[in-house]
């Protein structure tokens, strides 16, 4: 059974419609990847999922109970946590604090500890007193991940994680989630970078303004396919 | 020496600014919420201990800490049902409901007190006061101070080393993202009314127990808060110390170089701040 699935989910911003009936699911243990260009409504779909955007009841499913439109903390409790797009440091947060304050609204048990992060990402064991926004992008990248790590979620939203950030540094960000995959976790992805999607997903949706135009694992898709949804026509 | 004294003075009743200012300052801090009705509020803190006093027979000490839990549960249920509702990208919404709720405060306070001018009664505390060499310091002045720095060193625990500061200062700085941590903001900013009408509740004792009150003075004190807040700089309760004693000086200096300029040199000090450095003297720098 699924762990996730939305079933026609749709979104609007005031007359605009973002989402035309997404139909969508991920199972426990899995990496889904969403592609799709500006605008497709990638963002649109994980602020559902994660409660910032308005959805009907029976929309979201989340491991056997209907949570669309439930507030983002009851969401985070349910154990789907977040890496919003822009990484969005509390800037008079050191960045200790700034890992500490991810589990504020879910205490679960699991692998994800302050110690099991600076495991995963050591610079920021040495950065731990400073202000969030003295980091570079990319260690800024590693506090957002790390803090959406903390509540030991058991779905994980990433929202272009390596938007802006160096390849090299790309590359780190991605191996940790390949450590979060093999910690249990079910990861969702938001990427522009479509050789990066293909690579870390077992599975990919491509968005086209506002609907699913290709769905598939990337070993059976063909360039030209995935081209043709991302572009359309 | 009688300028030392002044300035002792001047000191001493910047203690009780920080304490008027405090409650005001923490508010906008969390949630970016001017609250008008401030100064009424402690007037209320005030008649709330006043009731514990003569209606209820306490002691003091007792009918402060029952105006504190009143004025707790007060604030937690006017932000939760009444001020979260206002809250958005606007800032008139509040202004005007807390412009509102000041006239409420008052004319409900006129109707159960009448407009007698009223004091707490600390029972001949308000007249012992501490030789400290030729100079002389009321006990009550140096009661207030101290109580504005405990208070001030309390809230400071709270916000840089418990889990609900975290959250706190989390969603001063980004709402919509300490949502995604599990935070409600609701429920948070409930939390922050409720904390800083503790704090109104104390500085209402202290301005009913050194001075006269009645149900209208609310509004002249908010002033004397909000030049504490300002000259201080937003974002740093040590800031609001230091601006309500830099005010609290002005004043004392005033009075004393002419009786009639006590207010009068605030209000230039003041003025005079805003010029020279319009975010104040000691601005939270980060963010």
């Amino acid at each position: 059974m699924a762990l996730l699935s939305t079933n026609g989910l749709t979104a609007f911003y005031g007359d605009f419609q973002a989402l035309y009936g997404i139909s969508s699911e991920i199972s426990e243990g899995e990496t889904v990847a969403i592609i799709g260009a500006n605008g497709a409504g990638k963002t649109t779909y994980l602020s559902a999922l994660a409660g910032l955007r308005a959805a009907g009841r029976s929309m979201i499913e989340f491991d056997g109970s209907q949570i669309g439109g439930e507030k983002p903390a009851r969401i985070l409790s349910l154990g789907i946590a977040m890496v919003p797009e822009g990484r969005r440091l509390f800037p008079s947060l050191s960045v200790e604090e700034n890992l500490l304050v991810g589990n504020y609204g879910r205490k679960a048990k699991g692998p994800w500890s302050l110690e099991a992060v600076y495991r995963l990402f050591p610079i920021l064991r040495e950065r731990r007193r400073q202000n969030s926004s003295s980091l570079s992008g990319g260690q800024q990248q590693m506090v957002a991940v790390g803090r959406a790590l903390m509540s030991n979620p058991r779905l994980l939203l990433c929202d272009e994680i390596s938007l802006g950030l160096a390849p090299s540094v790309v590359k780190d960000i991605y191996a940790a989630i390949a450590s979060i995959r093999a910690s249990g976790a079910s990861v969702i992805v938001v990427e522009q970078n479509i050789n990066q999607a293909l690579e870390v997903a077992d599975r990919v949706y491509c968005f086209l303004e506002g609907r699913v135009t290709l769905e598939g694992s990337p070993v059976n898709l063909t360039m030209n396919q995935i081209r043709s949804a991302y572009f359309g026509g | 020496m009688i300028w030392v004294d002044t300035i002792v003075q001047g000191i001493m009743l910047g203690g009780l600014y920080a304490l008027f200012a405090t409650g005001l300052s923490l508010i906008f801090g969390i949630m970016r919420l001017v609250n008008l009705a401030h100064g009424d509020f402690m007037v209320l803190g005030a008649f709330a201990v006043l009731v514990g006093v003569e209606s209820l027979g306490l002691g003091i000490i007792a009918s402060a800490i029952l105006a504190g839990a009143f004025m707790f549960v007060l604030g937690y249920a006017l932000q939760h049902l009444l001020l979260n509702r206002t809250l958005g990208k606007d800032l008139l919404p509040p202004l005007l409901v807390t412009f509102g709720l000041s006239i409420i405060i008052q004319n409900g306070l006129l109707e159960g007190f009448s407009a007698d001018t009223q004091r707490l009664k600390a029972g001949g505390f308000e007249e012992v006061s501490v030789q400290f060499g030729a100079i002389s310091v009321g006990a009550m002045p140096i009661l207030t101070f101290c109580s504005a720095v405990v208070v001030i060193l309390l809230l400071n625990w709270l916000f840089y080393r418990t889990e609900t500061g975290r959250a706190f200062r989390a969603t001063s700085d980004d709402p919509v993202t300490a949502q995604l941590m599990g935070i409600d903001n609701n429920r948070i900013f409930s939390l922050a009314m409720a904390l800083a009408m503790v704090v109104v509740a104390i500085a209402g004792l202290y301005l009913g127990a050194r001075a006269t009150f009645d149900p209208l003075i609310g509004p002249s004190r908010l002033i004397f808060a909000f030049e504490a807040v300002i000259i201080g700089g937003l974002g740093s309760l040590w800031g609001t110390l230091a601006g309500g004693v830099v005010l609290g000086l002005a004043q004392a200096i005033g009075a004393q170089v002419n009786p009639e300029w006590q207010t009068l040199a605030g209000h230039i000090v003041f003025l005079a701040v805003l010029i020279v450095k319009p975010r104040g003297l000691f601005p939270r720098t980060a963010g």
